[in-house]
């Protein structure tokens, strides 16, 4: 399988990353390479393997339902590119 | 013109009752001011990792034990990626190819019928934040204090044929998660939202191309919603247009669905695995925990009313529409006895029901209590109190007289002089001054006229201000007319 350059086109646009012409044709490259390897690993027989989601075999630890965060709204208001009455602003979204 | 079948799955977005959220530890608590409980790892500061709320999974075992579904022993959380400013981390966390519930099913009453809506399957997830689109000098405001909030994504099989089978299904599902504890259910808060996949075929076709309506906050808007899309659907069809797979809105203004600016990636979600959870795993023993746990359900209730009180489908249904509706109407049988089942029955779901319903009060902080109400129905049960009267004992508890007292009824009988005259030497001399008086309805009713009987009833229950035992008064006034 290999990618077309509107295969790539579409990625970076979904991934909203700007490529010019020519990164495009490079990253193409790189991404077919990836997919080669890809094709490698699919070779190998994996029947009665259970498929695995993590690559570690441990399991999800969980956290007791308790509220321990406090308000730090002003903290990271202060790091944020703009805000207004306690909301952090952001280019309009229409729709 | 040909027959359409209409065909609909719903997805329902149950926001669940935990007071933390389902990766971090910022309260869930609903109206606090914008951004006071999104925590680092709700706004996605760099660095910060998700770790599950326990108390989120045991939702969805409850759930999942409640609808017969299968609970996965192991289950995966996957990152859905798209971008939105209300989604700062641009994925955002729930479960793709494993959820934790698959399977079960629903069963809906509708017009006196029962049908069985199956299940797909249940999803943990987490909310987005809010966007206010209200002018900030042309920017978006976000709040995201919702960010992160546990929801369980419960998505229903396309076994729904009209938007009254929806309505039906959506109310059993609000009414089955409430019971369960899992969510308070508070739809104008937004904590039970439906999208719905809507479609029409001729009987017997493929499935036709669906649209989905999203984020229906009441039901009113639900059946309204489908209704329109349905009609819009049929009329394209109609005039020879294909339906194109859309995500649309509807305006509850002018009562339309509108489609969204379709984007051809919106649903690219490209979904995997998120390297930062584990798998999940729920155990026998942690399942057999959280079912020690559950509260009778409301088919099991029902059957039992039935059983048990000798009550018909219909009461046992009405009875147990909630939880705090069931757990008044069993404590006041306990103290009024099983004879008395179907009259404590009666009263909860006529009088009682209209009084909370006419004032928007709740049954949980009804002003009469279970106790009360069965004290009052144990009188009419003696024959102390007639059924009439007890209208004015039950208007007494209601405006809070003997509050707190649950004898409250006997004394307001007793205080008010109510009680039921079954003496026949005490009815007789009365029944003898109203043939007094009313000679001319006598010689009407020797005549053959039965109405004139009525009226002399009515006579002898006024002369005894509603108090004689109007059995009674029957019995004695006829044995006096035909003497």
């Amino acid at each position: 399988m290999s990618l077309t350059p509107d295969d790539v086109q579409r990625i970076a646009h979904l991934a909203r990353i700007e490529i010019s012409a020519a990164e495009s044709a490079q990253t193409r490259e790189q991404l077919n390479a990836i997919l080669a390897f890809v094709e490698q690993l699919q070779a190998v027989d994996t029947t009665g393997i259970v498929p695995m989601a993590h690559a570690v075999d441990v399991v999800q630890r969980l956290r007791e339902d308790r509220v321990t965060e406090t308000d730090r709204r002003d903290d990271f208001m202060a790091i944020a590119p703009e805000s207004e009455a306690g909301l952090y602003l952001v280019p309009k979204v229409i729709e | 013109m040909s027959r359409w079948e209409v065909v609909i799955g719903l997805e329902t977005h149950v926001q669940l009752a935990t007071k933390s959220k389902i990766f971090s530890g910022a309260s869930t608590a609903f109206g606090a001011e914008a951004n006071r409980q999104a925590c680092a790892v709700d706004i996605a500061l760099p660095g910060v990792l998700p770790v599950l709320n326990r108390e989120a999974v045991v939702c969805a075992i409850r759930f999942g034990l409640a609808v017969g579904g299968e609970i996965a022993p192991r289950s995966i959380f996957a990152r859905k990626n798209y971008f939105y400013p209300d989604l700062p981390k641009g994925y955002q966390i729930s479960q793709y190819e494993t959820p934790v519930v698959a399977g079960g099913g629903l069963t809906i009453r509708i017009d006196g019928t029962e049908k069985f809506v199956r299940l797909t399957r249940a999803h943990l997830e987490e909310d987005a934040g809010k966007s206010l689109h209200e002018d900030f000098h042309g920017r978006t405001g976000i709040d995201l204090n919702r960010a992160g909030t546990p929801l369980l994504e419960i998505v229903s099989e396309p076994d729904l044929r009209s938007s009254a089978e929806a309505v039906a299904y959506a109310k059993a599902l609000h009414a089955l998660v409430t019971w369960i504890g899992i969510s308070d259910g508070n739809m104008q808060e937004g904590s039970f939202r439906c999208d719905a996949n809507v479609s029409v075929r001729h009987p017997g076709e493929p499935l036709g191309t669906r649209r989905e309506i999203k984020n229906l906050n009441s039901f009113r808007f639900l059946q309204q919603a489908i209704d329109y899309e349905i009609q819009w659907q049929i009329n394209e069809l109609e005039e020879g247009r294909a339906i194109h797979q859309a995500t649309v809105l509807f305006d509850p203004d002018t009562g339309e669905t509108r489609a969204m600016r379709s984007k051809e990636d919106a649903h690219d979600y490209r979904y995997f695995p998120d390297p930062d959870l584990l798998p999940l795993e729920i155990g026998p023993e942690w399942i057999a925990e959280v079912k020690a746990g559950m509260p009778e359900l409301p088919q099991a209730m029902q059957a039992r009313f039935q059983a048990d009180y000798g009550l018909s489908a219909y009461d046992a249904a009405t009875l147990t529409a909630t939880r705090e509706m069931a757990r008044y109407f069993e404590a006041a049988v306990a103290a009024a006895g099983r004879e008395n089942a179907k009259p404590c029955a009666n009263w909860v779901m006529g009088e009682l029901a209209a009084r909370l319903n006419r004032d928007e009060r709740d049954i949980a902080s009804s002003p009469v209590s279970a106790g009360q109400l069965a004290g009052m129905i144990r009188r009419i049960g003696d024959g102390t109190l007639s059924s009439k009267l007890a209208k004015e004992v039950f208007d007494a508890l209601w405006n809070g007289e003997g509050q707190g007292d649950e004898n409250a009824a006997d004394a307001i009988i007793e205080a008010r002089g109510l009680k039921q005259v079954s003496d026949a030497s005490a009815i007789e001399p009365i029944i003898d001054e109203v043939l007094a008086a009313n000679q001319k309805s006598v010689e009407e009713f020797r005549a053959g006229k039965e109405k004139a009987f009525n009226a002399l009833v009515g006579q002898v229950m006024k002369a005894t201000r509603g108090k004689a035992n109007p059995q009674q008064v029957n019995e004695l006034l006829r044995k006096k007319l035909s003497s």
